[in-house]
């Protein structure tokens, strides 16, 4: 896995998750690899994959059975269908705005 | 856990360990690092009980190193960056020096084996540098220890087995082994080696986990220059910037950055993470 974006190397792993999420090729109640097959796949510390697992529970992404694994939540792509959206509007969407701003698009060439 | 304490050590007139006071715990891949001749290989050496300490301690749960107790002896392992090129074959060497460590596994061995696609039935004496050092890296892992001492593990490997070392150190790692990598490449190693350990000359600059470090500090890759940035450094793509980390968003850590940033304000960062 290539990191390039400025963000910290366990928040890129739950983005990754969670677009897999959205586009379907982790459905509802699949199992996600343990953290040392993750931290293996991807040449990163099962420590940093742990933090990345522990934040998605937190927000009712994935779920833990003990003893089995990690598994993604019935409600997984609601959720991050919805954090997704506050993330765009809140930060990329003001960022797009000023950009047409700057390079004076108008709105009939944005719809164009 | 192992605790080091105000340890000191000198090659006759030259001190090279001064003041080192730091706590390892399980559990942890750290990476050491510093400007060559700061005592990284003689930290290790001493770490693992070859050496001993001209002042202060080292305990290594409870027993001290140097005092080459059996029991401990086969609960380490040092790795060191110079390895023997031995009239064996690999598998011969794993099957009659894993028995000093108790827990040494011949099955993941040859399972690391696997995974750097090197022969065990090839002689050692016969093998290429990368090759070689691949087969002692397999060893080390394979003895199962809770402490394991690695020298620039990743000098003279290829591309591929670059990748494969990052591999077996998330998979084959005990969890609650003490891992400590000494190591200048730190891009091969930056999303393995988590907490961060920076030696100075006769100091310790920094002891502080990946998290500790985002919290503080905020390394930015925009093209802008900005104002109030502790280290700057221009790349292809626009330049990287370290700041104290005012707003609390978390990025990812550059550790080439960070080292430059502990060297140009070792006072600050020093304070800055206590230590």
């Amino acid at each position: 896995m290539e990191f390039n974006s400025n963000k910290a190397i366990y928040l890129q792993i739950c983005d990754s998750i969670c677009e897999r999420i959205l586009s379907g090729s982790l459905a509802p109640d699949a199992r996600i690899p343990s953290v040392r097959e993750y931290g293996a796949e991807i040449g990163v510390n099962p420590n940093t994959v742990m933090r990345s697992y522990e934040k998605l529970t937190g927000e009712g992404i994935i779920y833990n059975r003990r003893g089995i694994g990690y598994f993604i939540s019935p409600d997984a792509g609601k959720i991050v269908l919805e954090a997704q959206k506050k993330e765009f509007l809140e930060s990329e969407w003001p960022l797009i705005v000023k950009k047409i701003d700057l390079l004076g698009i108008s709105l009939e060439e944005l719809l164009k | 856990m192992i605790k080091i304490n105000d340890l000191g050590f000198s090659y006759g007139d030259t001190p090279v360990l001064k003041n080192i006071t730091m706590t390892l715990e399980e559990g942890r891949i750290y990476g050491l690092l510093g400007e060559n001749g700061v005592g990284k290989t003689t930290l290790l050496t001493l770490l693992c009980g070859l050496k001993k300490p001209m002042a202060g301690s080292i305990v290594t749960d409870g027993r001290n190193p140097f005092d080459r107790e059996p029991s401990l002896l086969s609960e380490q392992y040092y790795l060191s960056d110079d390895n023997a090129p031995v009239h064996m074959k690999a598998i011969e060497y794993a099957r009659n020096y894993g028995k000093f460590w108790e827990r040494f596994d011949i099955q993941k061995f040859i399972d690391l084996m696997g995974l750097f696609e090197t022969d065990p039935e090839q002689m050692m004496n016969k093998m290429s540098a990368g090759q070689l050092k691949k087969t002692y890296i397999g060893f080390a892992l394979a003895c199962n220890t809770r402490y394991l001492f690695m020298d620039e593990p990743t000098n003279g490997l290829d591309i591929p087995s670059k990748a494969q070392f990052r591999k077996a150190m998330a998979l084959y790692t005990r969890e609650d082994s003490v891992v400590l990598i000494s190591t200048h490449q730190v891009r091969d190693l930056e999303n393995v080696i988590d907490p961060i350990i920076i030696l100075d000359k006769r100091n310790v600059l920094l002891n502080a986990s990946i998290e500790e470090i985002s919290e503080k500090l905020y390394f930015d890759y925009g093209s802008e220059i900005k104002e109030g940035a502790l280290y700057s450094e221009l790349t292809p793509g626009g330049c990287i910037q370290v700041f104290p980390n005012s707003t609390g968003k978390e990025s990812k850590v550059n550790i080439e950055a960070l080292f430059n940033t502990a060297h140009q304000h070792k006072g600050l960062i020093k304070g800055m993470f206590n230590n």
